[in-house]
């Protein structure tokens, strides 16, 4: 369309969270970063400019302090939105994330609420090597107490920001660098697509068909999802018709379209940019098989990282990441596709 | 600042409340734990960690608190949460493990949390430190009344959670105050063997806040320095740190051989003990008859009967509502 608005997922996730602090005044934000440079992935820029200094608040690099407080802040009645600038670095304050955040809602029978957003930046591609690459969500989504999102477009962005905002419950926001439109990290044109000026939600927890197809049923996860869209559109030509599931959240996880989409297709591949074992991708696999063995016309193959920290040189690295390709010869081996001339 | 005779009174009760109900406490928790002690066994299970002798820190700093205020504590925590006020029947009960527990026994005894009075725990060497940060920054933020106290152990002084909270908390002015309990040990560690320095209050020079050692146990002198700290944080002025000397009367947690004490050293803080001290104390002022502190022990006592009977009696939780209360 002509006059369609079209936005990144970094713009798109600043609007949300502006028109959530407009109307609900106990929503702020902090983090490192994040007010006057508005986010090293811009992801809250012209915050400062319009809330001003008390509610976007640049921390000092002590994410085990300004987690901590963002539970002590949401346990008082605020809403805090808080930035681990690279999901890496969660090695410096887990303890403030899983055994604060994600289990005092449980320890206090409910009594005291976690109402947070923790957005954190991941992926690789872009040669920074294995502390600044990491994907991790399957050790988030794998602790019980906290809910775990990723979009793959800033429609999705904008609803599942808005959503986390409103959410009783500590919501982890993943967003994917190699998505999020900043131009120094390269884009992915397809995360930037129309997204409506009024505020809207996404529900968390339920996945959306990113495409719909007959033979093959790709899952994945924020940038995995483009993976298997361009696989898709290889694979049409091929006469194999791929089935494109965009999780959006990986807790709560939406078994149901997972099932019901294998169930049509018969054939499941799961791409996912984090390790390959203990993870994701076994888990969505084990969805499908503890319930539609029947319904499988083939053993479910998995397009994962190695299980290797994230080297830095461009070949190597390339070499491990999933594509379009892998994805590609993946469903042809099984559907039994012959090799293409 | 002196307390009057009112605060006197409930110092001095809620100390009483404090130490019967931990001797309570142990008395159960080594029911069918004999002649094998296993830890899995008896009415209350698990690890118990003590506060017997730590009482004079808590009813210092507590009485100058409101329900508003906000507490986070430790492993440790009773006597803090008998002196902020947290409902003595509900903890008992979470102590057992008992569906009318304050978390319906998700919990237990290190993970005490009371909404109505603001108490929270974590288990976690400093953890607290950080959310008592952010109750401040609340306050702050949203202009409401109230402060953030936050207790740990001297061994917390040299976790990162001790540094990183305490630069926030002064940077951001916050309203919030920090007690280091200094009971000298951590499980067997002393603190001459941990800790570089022999003042953590001397800390809170790294910060450019105050930062107040208090020796003794004294609940009385425990009373006026945190009721300044508390003023000043109410004023808007920021945090302070607090260090207390004062002593565990038990092992770190029950079970406990407490072989790395030196000899003699249990004696020694037997006959310190704050309690039979500041009974003393009240007597010899003239500020209290004999008859007027038998009937403070007594009411002690008889919320502490109240609240073992109500944990006894209650029933267990429902084997399948530990599948609820993971999300709001």
């Amino acid at each position: 369309m002509e006059n369609e608005r079209k936005l990144t997922i970094a713009r798109a996730m600043a609007e949300a969270t502006a028109q959530e602090m407009r109307i609900d005044p106990s929503v702020f934000v902090m983090g490192e970063d994040i007010a006057e440079l508005g986010g090293v992935f811009g992801n809250t820029r012209g915050l400062l400019e319009e809330f001003g200094k008390e509610r976007v608040r640049d921390t000092p690099i002590s994410e085990t302090g300004f987690i901590g407080a963002a539970v002590g802040a949401a346990q008082d009645g605020m809403k805090p939105v808080v930035e681990l600038m690279f999901v890496d670095f969660f090695g410096v304050c887990f303890d403030a994330i899983y055994n604060l955040m994600a289990k005092n809602t449980y320890f206090s029978g409910g009594k005291f609420n976690v109402p947070m957003v923790l957005m954190t930046s991941t992926g690789g591609g872009y040669s920074d090597a294995g502390q600044h690459s990491q994907c991790l969500y399957g050790s988030f989504a794998h602790l019980p107490g906290m809910k775990v999102v990723s979009p793959s477009n800033a429609y999705d962005a904008k609803g599942l920001m808005t959503a986390a905002l409103r959410d009783p419950n500590p919501v982890i926001y993943m967003y994917h660098k190699g998505l999020q439109g900043m131009g120094w990290l390269g884009t992915e044109k397809g995360a930037i697509v129309h997204v409506p000026e009024e505020s809207y939600e996404v529900e968390i927890g339920k996945a959306a068909i990113a495409r719909a197809g007959r033979d093959v049923t790709i899952v994945s996860i924020a940038q995995g999802v483009h993976h298997g869209l361009k696989a898709a559109d290889k694979l049409v030509e091929q006469g194999i018709s791929a089935e494109v599931v965009d999780l959006r959240s990986l807790v709560p996880l939406d078994r149901d379209t997972i099932r019901a989409s294998v169930a049509k297709t018969g054939r499941l591949i799961v791409v996912d940019e984090d390790y390959h074992s203990y993870g994701v991708s076994g888990e969505i696999i084990a969805t499908v098989t503890e319930s539609n063995m029947a319904d499988l016309k083939a053993a479910p193959k998995r397009i994962a990282y190695p299980d290797v920290p994230i080297p830095f040189a461009r070949v190597m690295e390339q070499h491990c990441l999933p594509n379009a390709d892998k994805i590609v010869a993946a469903a042809r081996d099984m559907c039994g596709a012959p090799v293409p001339a | 600042m002196q307390p009057a005779k009112d605060t006197l009174a409930w110092m001095y009760e809620k100390m009483v409340t404090s130490r019967r109900f931990e001797n309570a406490i142990e008395k159960i928790y080594m029911e069918g734990k004999s002649p094998v002690f296993n830890m899995a066994d008896g009415p209350i299970p698990g690890e118990m960690h003590l506060s017997d002798g730590q009482e004079p820190v808590a009813v210092g700093v507590c009485a100058h608190l409101n329900p508003e205020d906000v507490v986070t504590a430790t492993h440790r925590p009773h006597h803090q949460a008998i002196a902020k006020g947290v409902d003595l029947k509900k903890m008992a009960a979470e102590i057992f493990g008992k569906a009318t527990g304050l978390s319906g026994g998700r919990g237990g005894h290190m993970h005490i949390f009371d909404a109505d009075v603001n108490f929270a725990c974590s288990g976690i060497i400093a953890q607290g430190m950080g959310p008592a940060a952010g109750a401040a920054l609340s306050r702050q933020i949203q202009g409401k009344p109230g402060v953030a106290v936050s207790f740990i152990g001297e061994g917390a002084a040299n976790q990162g959670a001790f540094h990183e909270a305490m630069n926030l908390a002064a940077v951001w002015k916050l309203p919030m105050i920090v007690v280091v309990e200094d009971n000298a040990w951590g499980i067997s560690v002393s603190k001459e063997a941990s800790t570089a320095i022999q003042r953590n209050s001397d800390r809170a020079a790294a910060y450019g806040i105050p930062g107040h050692y208090i020796p003794g146990n004294d609940p009385l002198k425990i009373y006026e320095v945190a009721g300044e700290a508390i003023e000043r944080a109410r004023r808007g002025d920021g945090p302070t740190l607090i260090e207390i000397e004062t002593y565990r009367l038990a092992g770190h947690f029950m079970g406990d051989a407490e072989g790395y004490r030196p000899e003699g050293e249990k004696d020694g803080l037997f006959a310190k003990d704050p309690i039979p001290a500041m009974r003393a104390k009240l007597l010899a002022d003239g500020q209290f008859t004999e008859g007027e502190l038998d009937a403070l022990e007594n009411k002690a006592q008889a919320a502490v009967d109240d609240a073992i009977s109500f944990a006894r009696a209650s029933a267990d939780p429902k084997p399948e509502d530990a599948l609820t209360a993971v999300f709001a």
